[in-house]
């Protein structure tokens, strides 16, 4: 067992300043490593100042694990059990926790933590919930910086964590150098249902309470999937069952080989430049916004017009203003 | 209540042994429906947990639960784990079954508002809102 270093050690100074910020960042203080999440999810200017102060060769030796799968599947407790191994194995492990945002009022209830408490006061555990904010564009964008935050200030590995249900997920899922799949026997035709979706880009699948009965067949489907796509079920398919810890070493390991396998195709190299660019459209896109809306505010509320042309026509203001 | 532009964080736990969260739930909740963005703890958590929590996650205020009687203990004793952090500028809601007589003490302990049954969401929320301007005034933000 790893005994968490006594947080009375650590000795937080005030973190106001941008410039204290990335100078604390660079001993991996957890407030100004929240303080920077928090100001580059804001799209704070100051963003672009700590983004360009981050370490890249340790931004780009991480491994990113995306985690998915159906509500109820066990992706938190598995999210924690795999904590605990990384911790074992004296790795510093980064967490994003993504739940949505309330469209009515935009608020949002973050409970991931629940089932994460137990690695609480270990300092080189870092978990950092976000919402969606009703924007996947930006939480995209948000979520990269928080990875690359977390990979600078040590975080070997990264996972993020977030309900797989729709299109909006495959945006995050596509900052991971590898996504992992959390299902569990007795969903039925939601698993059906998902083979068209999430399933087909899912790199390895674990099927969790490996204990209930029908968790056997369901991994013969999964595996039946991979073959499909001309791959080894067995190597991409992994039972477990994360309330008993059972079976943990077994995904990480096949995490790791899979990541390996990746590292030397150069498929981990062609990934992440796909989703740099995205990220970076985001980024475009999220810095033009607040002006646009201004300006869609202000044009000519015609019903007659088409929303499509009233686009070109704000983008033209838009370029107009800026030129 | 007045329009938050862009969400304020804040943290709701219970500290200590005591299992009754539907007042912490509820709050939790209602927070939300005015567009905080509300990380819940879940219940059993010392104050240690909930001080790394708060810090981690970069809330602007933090909400603490109590229905059991533990409150003269567990409350500032969330406060001296901050402190210990080296974080005074989190203010710190407490709320629950707390006698009047409690109240002074608690507040004297650095508690910046002590809520019992029976008071009107309302006054909660703004009470949230109001600690949270606070953060953000003593760091130079005009959230």
């Amino acid at each position: 067992m790893l005994l968490p270093r006594p947080a009375e050690n650590i000795l937080l100074l005030k973190v106001t300043t941008i410039s204290t910020i990335i100078e604390r960042l660079k001993d991996n203080d957890p407030r100004a490593m929240a303080r920077a999440i928090s100001l580059v999810e804001n799209n704070d200017p100051a963003s672009r100042e700590i983004l360009a102060s981050l370490d890249r060769e340790s931004i780009k030796s991480s491994l990113v694990l995306g985690i998915t799968g159906p509500p109820g599947a066990g992706k938190s407790t598995l999210t924690s059990q795999l904590i605990s191994l990384l911790r074992q194995q004296n790795q510093r492990v980064g967490i994003i926790a993504i739940d949505p945002s309330s469209p009515i009022s935009g608020g949002a209830i973050l409970g991931d933590r629940v089932r994460m408490m137990d690695h609480a006061l270990d300092p080189d555990v870092v978990v950092r919930s976000m919402a969606t904010r009703g924007r996947l564009g930006g939480l995209c964008a948000s979520a990269g910086a928080a990875v690359r935050i977390m990979a600078s200030c040590g975080c070997r590995y990264i996972l993020i964590e977030t309900v797989g249900v729709g299109q909006s997920e495959m945006d995050i899922v596509s900052l991971a150098d590898i996504t992992l799949m959390v299902l569990a026997p007795g969903f039925g035709d939601d698993i059906q249902a998902m083979k068209a979706g999430l399933l087909e880009v899912a790199d390895m699948i674990a099927v969790n309470k490996s204990d209930l009965p029908g968790a056997e067949g369901l991994c013969l489907d999964m595996e039946q999937l991979f073959h499909q796509r001309n791959m080894d079920g067995r190597q991409h398919v992994v039972k477990v069952a994360a309330s008993l810890g059972q079976d943990i070493d077994k995904l990480l390991e096949a995490i790791r080989s899979l990541a390996d396998q990746h590292d030397l195709k150069g498929e981990k190299d062609r990934r992440r430049q796909i989703a740099l660019k995205r990220e970076t459209l985001d980024w475009a896109l999220e810095t033009m916004r607040p002006e646009l809306a201004v300006i869609i505010q202000k044009l000519q509320s015609d019903q007659g017009c088409d929303p499509r042309v009233n686009a070109e026509t704000a983008i033209t203001e838009f370029i107009k203003k800026n030129t | 209540m007045e329009k938050i532009n862009r969400p304020y964080r804040v943290l709701v736990g219970k500290p200590g042994l005591d299992g009754h969260d539907r007042g912490a739930k509820f709050i939790a909740r209602a927070l939300r429906d005015e567009g905080f963005e509300v990380i819940y703890t879940g219940i059993r958590r010392t104050p240690d947990e909930i001080a790394a929590a708060a810090i981690q996650e970069d809330v602007a205020a933090i909400g603490l639960s109590s229905l059991s009687g533990a409150h003269l203990k567990l409350f500032p004793e969330v406060v001296k784990a901050l402190e210990r952090r080296g974080v005074t500028d989190i203010p710190v809601i407490g709320g629950g079954v707390i006698p009047e007589d409690d109240i002074p003490t608690l507040i004297a302990a650095g508690l910046t508002e002590i809520f019992t049954p029976g008071t009107p969401a309302d006054t909660i929320i703004n009470a949230f809102a109001e600690a949270c301007r606070k953060h953000f005034a003593a760091q130079g933000d005009n959230h």
